[in-house]
């Protein structure tokens, strides 16, 4: 963990209520896709966790969803202001077990992480397809993003406005693959654990105190035991997990 | 030159900073990013009897200058706290700690405190008869004068090393809470625990806590917390230490004007993980500002004249 003063050199709405934000700073502490930064915004006494999209030499990329206060405030800001950030924190994917062929189901606010770990993936070689899901056409971000990087992409909207009718799990049926990775809300974590073919890993989310293991705030019980999903997640594996 | 040194129970510290118990863990989290040699002592993370997992989640709610939480004791047990957690302390911490330790009856109390006492490291016990968060324990020991001098009694046989008991500020006259302890034969007072709190979230128009309530802290507690510890300061005669919502070198230099002979950092800890290193360092500059050379002379300093 790092804590660091990062410039803000981005700031743009990407889709409805969707945000994209360049930091640049000491980056030096992100090892992982699946790893969060925890934001200190003025006024608020907790800070803000959100995952790592991507991150470069010298800067790290977030996407967030305005859904209360915190993400409004960051919503106003602009290119130039300074946030206090923690970087460095969870533990990330592990990608040593994807096998040839993963799919990534990223669904929403989730479907950050889910870059950062594709291109990873295709870095290494393999041929990861990623399923994007979300509620309907206007909140649809990074389609363009994830075929550039070589993916073969698939969005699903619930309302069928964009791309396939129903959840990425619909999508997920169709597909064979190696090993799934995933990220969003937990009705969703659900449902790829129940249609899923094989192991794969899950990111968690939950309110946090620090954000870095010292309060107990975010803990939950695993078949391995208790785990802090700040420290010891936000990704599980499917086969420690009780729902 | 200025001098932070403080003697709490007849242990000299560096200066009296003291990370609250829950807020630190075990001290490794923070050792990896600096040393936490620097501290006076820490409080370590409210031990057992039994491993504890806690209250469901959501345990956090933010509040304006504030949060809460109900983390409900989690801890691994007295036992693994002995045979895990203790010897890798050992190797960040090489000053004596404080043992902070709870219980649902006055005989595990007692148990887990005569456990403890055979580690070397353990300079002295502060004995939470506060925490809010468990049904039918903690909080009917602090609410009752008796009740707490029982927990203090009990926990006074067992062991000779410095025993403070902290106090819940949820409670209708700490006074007379504090005196009973003090009778019983506790060396310190530790105060305040967290004020029972809650929040209500408008979406799902429900409390924002699994448990609904949960222990209110953070700087929006401060001023009861001096008040209630310059009350206290009034009323005993053995050393009171002081915590709620601090969270700069200038909030130390309040509570300890209010009475408390050292000073602890909660919630600050979790938001900005090198605050205690900060006011540390920050402190004689702060204590230059007030003219205040020797740190100790400010003790009680609001009650004079
Ligand atoms: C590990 C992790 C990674 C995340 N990554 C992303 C991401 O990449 N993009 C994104 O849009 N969102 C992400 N989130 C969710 C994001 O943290 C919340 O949306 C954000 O904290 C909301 O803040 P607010 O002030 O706008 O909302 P408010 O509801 O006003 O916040 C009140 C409090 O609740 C907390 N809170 C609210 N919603 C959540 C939530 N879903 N999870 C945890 N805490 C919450 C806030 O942090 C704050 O302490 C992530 C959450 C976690 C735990
Ligand atoms: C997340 C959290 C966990 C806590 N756990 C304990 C505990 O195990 N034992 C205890 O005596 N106090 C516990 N406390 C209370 C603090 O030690 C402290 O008394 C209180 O938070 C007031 O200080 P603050 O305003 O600086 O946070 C906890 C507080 C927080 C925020
Ligand atoms: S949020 Fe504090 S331990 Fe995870």
């Amino acid at each position: 963990m790092k804590q660091g003063i990062f410039e803000i050199t981005e700031n743009r709405m990407i889709a409805k209520n969707t945000y994209l934000m360049v930091l640049k700073g000491d980056v030096s502490d992100i090892t992982a896709s699946g790893q969060f930064i925890n934001i200190k915004l003025d006024g608020f006494f907790l800070r803000r966790p959100i995952s790592v999209c991507d991150v470069n030499a010298d800067s790290v990329t977030i996407i967030y969803k305005v859904v209360g206060k915190g993400t409004e405030v960051m919503a106003k800001m602009s290119a130039g202001e300074r946030l206090d950030v923690l970087t460095g924190l969870g533990n990330g994917y592990d990608l040593s077990k994807s096998g040839d062929r993963p799919v990534l189901l990223g669904g929403g606010a989730g479907v950050p992480p889910m870059y950062m770990l594709c291109r990873l993936l295709i870095e290494e070689g393999k041929k990861p397809s990623v399923i994007l899901g979300f509620n309907t056409k206007d909140e649809v971000f990074f389609e363009e993003e994830f075929k550039t990087l070589g993916a073969d992409v698939t969005v699903t909207t619930a309302d069928g406005s964009y791309g396939l009718k129903g959840f990425v799990t619909d999508a997920m049926k169709q597909m064979e693959y190696t090993y799934f990775y995933t990220c969003g809300p937990e009705p969703m974590l659900k449902a790829i654990d129940k249609t899923a073919t094989t192991s794969g890993q899950l990111s968690f989310e939950e309110r946090m105190g620090c954000g870095f293991g010292a309060c107990m705030g975010c803990s939950c019980k695993t078949k391995y035991g208790n785990k802090r999903i700040c420290k010891d997640g936000p990704v599980l594996e499917r086969e420690e997990i009780i729902w | 030159m200025v001098s932070t040194k403080v003697t709490l129970c007849g242990i000299e510290m560096d200066n009296p900073l003291i990370p609250a118990s829950g807020t630190f863990g075990f001290g490794y989290e923070f050792a990896e990013i600096y040393d936490i040699n620097c501290l006076g002592t820490f409080s370590f993370k409210g031990t057992t009897k039994d491993p504890r997992f806690g209250n469901p989640t959501p345990r956090i709610a933010e509040c304006d200058a504030g949060m809460i939480n109900a983390v409900g004791l989690q801890n691994p047990g007295v036992d693994r706290v002995l045979s895990e957690e203790l010897p890798k302390l050992k190797k960040c911490f090489h000053k004596p700690v404080m043992a902070n330790v709870s219980g649902f009856s006055v005989e595990d109390y007692a148990y887990t405190v005569e456990k403890l006492d055979a580690e070397d490291q353990i300079g002295w016990f502060e004995v939470n008869v506060s925490c809010p968060n468990v049904h039918g324990g903690g909080m009917s020991f602090g609410t009752s004068p008796e009740a707490a001098a029982e927990v203090t009694r009990a926990c006074r046989k067992v062991t000779k090393k410095p025993l403070l008991i902290k106090l819940s500020p949820n409670v209708t006259d700490i006074v007379s809470i504090a005196k009973a302890c003090e009778d019983a034969g506790a060396d310190g007072i530790s105060m305040i625990n967290t004020m029972l709190g809650m929040r209500i979230d408008l979406k799902t128009k429900r409390p924002v806590i699994a448990n609904k309530m949960g222990g209110f802290s953070g700087p929006a507690i401060k001023p009861v917390a001096l008040r209630m510890v310059y009350q206290v300061y009034d009323a005993v005669k053995i050393p009171i230490v002081g915590m709620g919502g601090i969270s700069t070198a200038e909030d130390v230099i309040e509570m300890m004007l209010a009475g408390a002979t050292a000073v602890q950092v909660g919630a600050a800890n979790l938001v900005d993980p090198y605050v205690c290193k900060d006011i540390i360092e920050k402190l004689p500059e702060v204590m230059q500002k007030y003219g205040i050379n020797d740190l100790k002379d400010i003790i009680g300093g609001a009650h004079n004249g």
